[in-house]
């Protein structure tokens, strides 16, 4: 399906716009295609392809709003469309915290979302790239199984206030695990990126590959508090933890780990320790996100936790008016200030201690203290003067990333990773963190 | 991979502002509009007949088409407020063929002839570029088609035909009954789901079906003032596949005379939250427990995670055999285990069956994905390990001659794959009653509700939390307790079952959004058990100071 320019887009949403008998009235447009490949068993399991493209509108009387939606962009569906969410306003119940749309807004000038490259990627060139990491499996004697998906898309929105936004996107994701054939040893490597230059699925998959052969003789340590080395990979799903619940309307009920007896937050409070910094900024070329989130806001760089205080919470527009504050949308990513050695450097520095190359299965077990629960997967090692000694079996943990970060040793280089839990990317550091709580063990590979 | 939990993060204890992360899938409609009829079974034949002729004459050896029609409505309120009324209608069709011994999907919302001939000739595309990356070719188990064919789930009352004025009104006076019962804050939450879903393949099989989902569900938060101590109870309720009727009440479907009323297969959503809102004060002055073994007595609210996460998942063949490798991860359940026929998954107690069939169930339907007929059969069969859950292309592998039928798409646009069937621990055989069983109980904690959840990709080692702990000495309920987890692993735990109650007391659990694969898809599955105990389980202390 077309990518519609800038041009295109706002020609489309005035149309659209120019058929309204609302108050207030916006109009949000998106479209893409994504495709990807699912391999298993050394082999080709599903894959497929699909376009979508839909244009939103929200009309509101007062306090009452209704939003629908439609896929075909002519005149007549685009006068039934606004007709309809009008219809649907008028029999909507009020919502006392809708808020008015917003004027036209300033943005920074456009960030590299979008890659050319990214976007001709076509089912041939995908083939290849999933080709690429088969060898790496049969060359090593493993089982793969890995995933592949590339998308393009545009977004762009506008409303009754003159209000008017665009962005197009690019991504392409992969993951692969690959498997000793006796089911001992198991290996992971995951990366996102817009330019799927970067993306070298052959080298991900020979990381990977190495991962599985070295985790294959496992030996079991007893459970307790180690210091650990976290890759990017593993600390993110932690860490996300922590820079995805910093909502000051939470923290301000008192249901919060920022919350504080009486009212009161940890706002401008010493969170953790003072190396750590955590800031979002669109324009990060590592990172580049939009200039603008869903409803309009202006995105710009953020710092959320500064010298390890909490600098700012996140806002809703209707939270922010009732606290007579400026509304703070939250981040699309996150950027964590690393050091200057690499995992290699951190791994030479460490006396004793694991290397924990990824997390999984991450959940909440008390919202209070920000205590999650989890296991390690996929390549957990002994370090000892220096060196990896010899692969561990994996632990389950109970940890808090507020408790972590207050037991920070050393952060390493930065670099951008992507969960494996929520999907989202973030330029994260291996981290070295001194007692980091395993609880028991588990046998799985 | 259970979404139910994030639910709670993201909808309930956390505030109205992440709501928007709870899944839907479709565009936004109006609720009137979901009572229009679907589309006339004649034409979706019609159809059906266009594509699989077009995939034949590209070259597939096999093509199957779902024509789907998905509505979804949730309302959201908090408190005294309705904050969403999310209306949604997804339509399209999703073409699945074979060629050259490999699999290929395209779907489209586009349902014109020209275009869904165009999309079937693209999943023969698809297949024959990822032919050269195949091994062996895809093998089906034989299946022969029904003709025409339907299956409408039994309801009483479709909650689509409900007014969304009845569902707000029920869900603001649930929390206004919880705000006057002392909490804080209440979300609360209504999801319904209704699938009309019509497979046709070149088996010869034309199958209509209809299928209705309900979930109410809310979470309470009571903070105390002077500490700055939180703590929140949600629902006991359960997701079903029914339909309004579940949360209209009836006295025959209370189980009285426990710590909290129970329901069976109606729910009181108003005399619950007034119990939560009781209970979370509670819970800000109990006991912190103190770490060490205990007896655990599960209730059916709390145990059917339990059964889902270390029963359901590692006994997916797809998982066994290294297809979820990648994501979700294998299983400890390897086909030596069951080729020996004797490992002891569990005790003697423990008989364990998959089902699809189970009226009110959430993975009750006539047919599955792939036009197979429902079926019951067993997994654990006194505590040995007999069978798995599987679909066509993998049950030709554990010797079987005909498909499970645990194919399932979460929409048009998704590739049906293996999903779980209703698993579920069957009742004592003997005459036990719950109050019996916390009679014969030394040290104990009777669980109720769920919570935290964790468990290995190999389906090892898990963690569970619940809702509502009860400290048991010497045979009573002493009172209540926090800061609790249990630690185990699979086969320890399940051999450790010492006790089931009998079917008085049998009860369904469930999850409404189960995720699995890549791209991830949600799917609904039921768990049914009676209150069982399990001797002598790892039990942590979760209190931390930050």
């Amino acid at each position: 399906m077309a990518i519609l320019t800038e041009e295109q887009a706002r020609a489309l949403l005035k149309k659209a716009l120019s058929y309204s008998k609302a108050e207030q009235c916006e109009i949000n447009l998106n479209g893409g295609d994504s495709s990807n490949i699912r391999y298993a068993r050394n082999s080709v399991s599903t894959s497929g392809g699909i376009s979508r493209n839909s244009l939103v509108v929200s009309s509101a009387f007062g306090k009452k709003v209704g939003t629908a939606t439609i896929n075909e962009f002519d005149d007549a569906s685009l006068e039934k469309v606004v007709r309809r969410s009008e219809e649907l306003a008028q029999l909507a119940p009020e919502n006392p915290e809708f808020m008015p749309f917003l004027g036209p807004q300033t943005y920074g000038p456009p960030s590299k979302t979008f890659v050319p490259e990214t976007a001709a990627l076509d089912p041939k060139k995908r083939a290849d790239m999933v080709q690429a990491s088969l060898q790496v499996a049969k060359d090593a004697n493993l089982t793969a199984a890995g995933f592949l998906e590339n998308s393009t898309g545009y977004s762009a929105m506008m409303n009754s206030k003159g209000l008017f936004a665009y962005n197009t996107s690019t991504d392409v994701n992969f993951s692969v695990t690959l498997r000793t054939a006796d089911g001992k040893g198991s290996g992971y490597a995951t990366k996102a990126y817009n330019d799927v230059s970067k993306m070298d699925t052959l080298a991900f998959s020979k990381i990977a590959a190495k991962k599985a052969t070295g985790s294959a003789t496992a030996k079991a340590l007893e459970p307790g508090k180690y210091t650990v080395i976290l890759e990017p990979a593993a600390g993110i799903v932690l860490l996300e933890q922590l820079y995805g619940s910093l909502d000051a309307r939470s923290a301000d009920e008192g249901r919060s780990f920022l919350s504080k007896p009486g009212g009161k937050t940890r706002l401008g409070e010493q969170l953790v320790d003072p190396r750590v910094n955590i800031y979002s900024d669109p324009f990060n070329p590592e990172l580049p996100t939009s200039v603008w989130n869903g409803d309009g806001q202006p995105q710009n760089r953020v710092s959320w936790i500064e010298k390890g205080v909490v600098k700012n919470m996140s806002y809703s527009r209707y939270w922010a008016e009732k606290k007579g504050v400026k509304p703070l949308p939250g981040a699309d990513a996150i950027i964590m200030e690393g050091g200057t050695q690499s995992l290699e450097e951190l791994i030479k520095g460490t006396e004793k201690g694991i290397l924990v190359t990824r997390l999984w299965y991450i959940r909440p077990v008390d919202p209070q203290t920000l205590l999650y629960t989890g296991l390690t997967r996929d390549g957990t090692f002994y370090i000892e003067n220096g060196q990896i000694k010899f692969p561990v079996k994996n632990f389950r943990f109970n940890e808090s990333p507020v408790i972590m970060l207050n037991n920070l040793e050393v952060l390493g280089k930065s670099e951008r990773t992507v969960s494996g839990e929520s999907g989202q990317n973030a330029l994260i550091p291996p981290m070295k963190i001194r007692d980091f709580t395993f609880s028991s063990l588990s046998d799985a590979v | 991979m259970n979404r139910k939990n994030f639910l709670y993060l993201t909808g309930m204890g956390f505030g109205g502002a992440m709501l928007s992360q709870i899944p839907v899938f479709g565009s936004p409609i109006a609720p009137e509009a979901a009572l229009q009829g679907g589309v006339d079974v004649a034409l979706k034949k019609r159809m059906a007949d266009v594509v699989l002729n077009a995939a034949r004459s590209k070259g597939a050896t096999y093509t199957d088409c779902r024509i789907g029609r998905y509505l979804n409505q949730y309302v959201v309120t908090r408190e005294d407020k309705v904050q969403n009324v999310v209306n949604t209608e997804s339509y399209g069709m999703g073409i699945r063929v074979i060629a050259n011994g490999c699999w290929g999907f395209a779907a489209t919302d586009k349902l014109d002839n020209d275009s869904i001939a165009k999309a079937a000739a693209q999943a023969v595309a698809i297949a024959k570029e990822n032919a050269r990356l195949q091994t062996e070719p895809v093998q089906l188990l034989p299946q022969k088609g029904y003709g025409e064919v339907s299956w409408k789930a039994p309801i009483e009352r479709n909650a689509f035909e409900v007014p969304v004025k009845e569902k707000v009104d029920l869900l603001l006076s649930v929390n206004d009954a919880a705000l006057k019962a002392g909490a804080n804050y209440v979300n609360s939450i209504m999801f319904l789901v209704n699938e009309q879903k019509y497979f046709a393949s070149t088996d010869g099989s034309y199958i209509d079906q209809d299928v209705h989902r309900i979930w109410p569900v809310f979470g309470v938060t009571k903070i105390d003032a002077k500490t700055g101590k939180f703590e929140t109870r949600q629902s006991l309720s359960s997701p079903r596949g029914m339909g309004y009727e579940y949360v209209m009440p009836r006295e025959s479907d209370k189980i009285k005379g426990m710590p909290t009323t129970l329901y069976r297969d109606r729910y009181d959503m108003l005399e619950d939250a007034r119990a939560a809102a009781t209970q979370a004060g509670e819970k800000l002055k109990a006991k912190s427990v103190e770490a060490g073994k205990y007896d655990l007595i599960l209730d059916p609210s709390h145990l059917w995670l339990t059964i889902h996460e270390s029963v359901g998942h590692p006994s997916e063949l797809d998982r066994v055999l290294g297809y979820e490798a990648n994501f979700a991860g294998t299983s400890f359940l390897t086909l030596d285990k069951w080729e020996s026929k004797k490992f002891k998954f569990g005790s003697d107690k423990v008989n364990i069956v998959a089902d699809k069939l189970q009226p009110g169930s959430l993975g009750a339907v006539g047919y599955d994905d792939e036009g197979v007929a429902t079926k019951q059969w067993d997994i654990i069969k006194d505590g040995v390990l007999v069978n798995y859950q599987s679909i066509r292309d993998q049950g030709h592998i554990i010797g079987l001659k005909e498909s499970q039928g645990c194919c399932y798409a979460d929409n048009w646009s998704s590739v049906q794959f293996q999903r779980m069937p209703n698993i579920s621990l069957q009742p004592g055989k003997e005459a036990l009653k719950v109050a019996d069983m916390i009679k014969n109980t030394e040290k104990g904690i009777y669980i109720i509700g769920d919570s935290s959840f964790s468990i290995d990709q190999q389906r090892y080692n898990f963690q569970f939390s619940g809702q509502l702990y009860y400290e048991i000495k010497n045979g009573q309920i002493v009172g209540m307790l926090n800061d609790v987890a249990y630690q185990s692993n699979t086969q320890e735990f399940w051999n450790s079952c010492s006790a089931v109650a009998d079917k008085s007391d049998y009860r369904l659990g469930g999850s409404f959004f189960d995720g699995k694969g890549q791209p991830q898809q949600v799917s609904a599955v039921s768990h049914g058990s009676s209150t069982a105990r399990f001797n002598g389980v790892n039990i942590i202390n979760t209190a931390r100071k930050i």
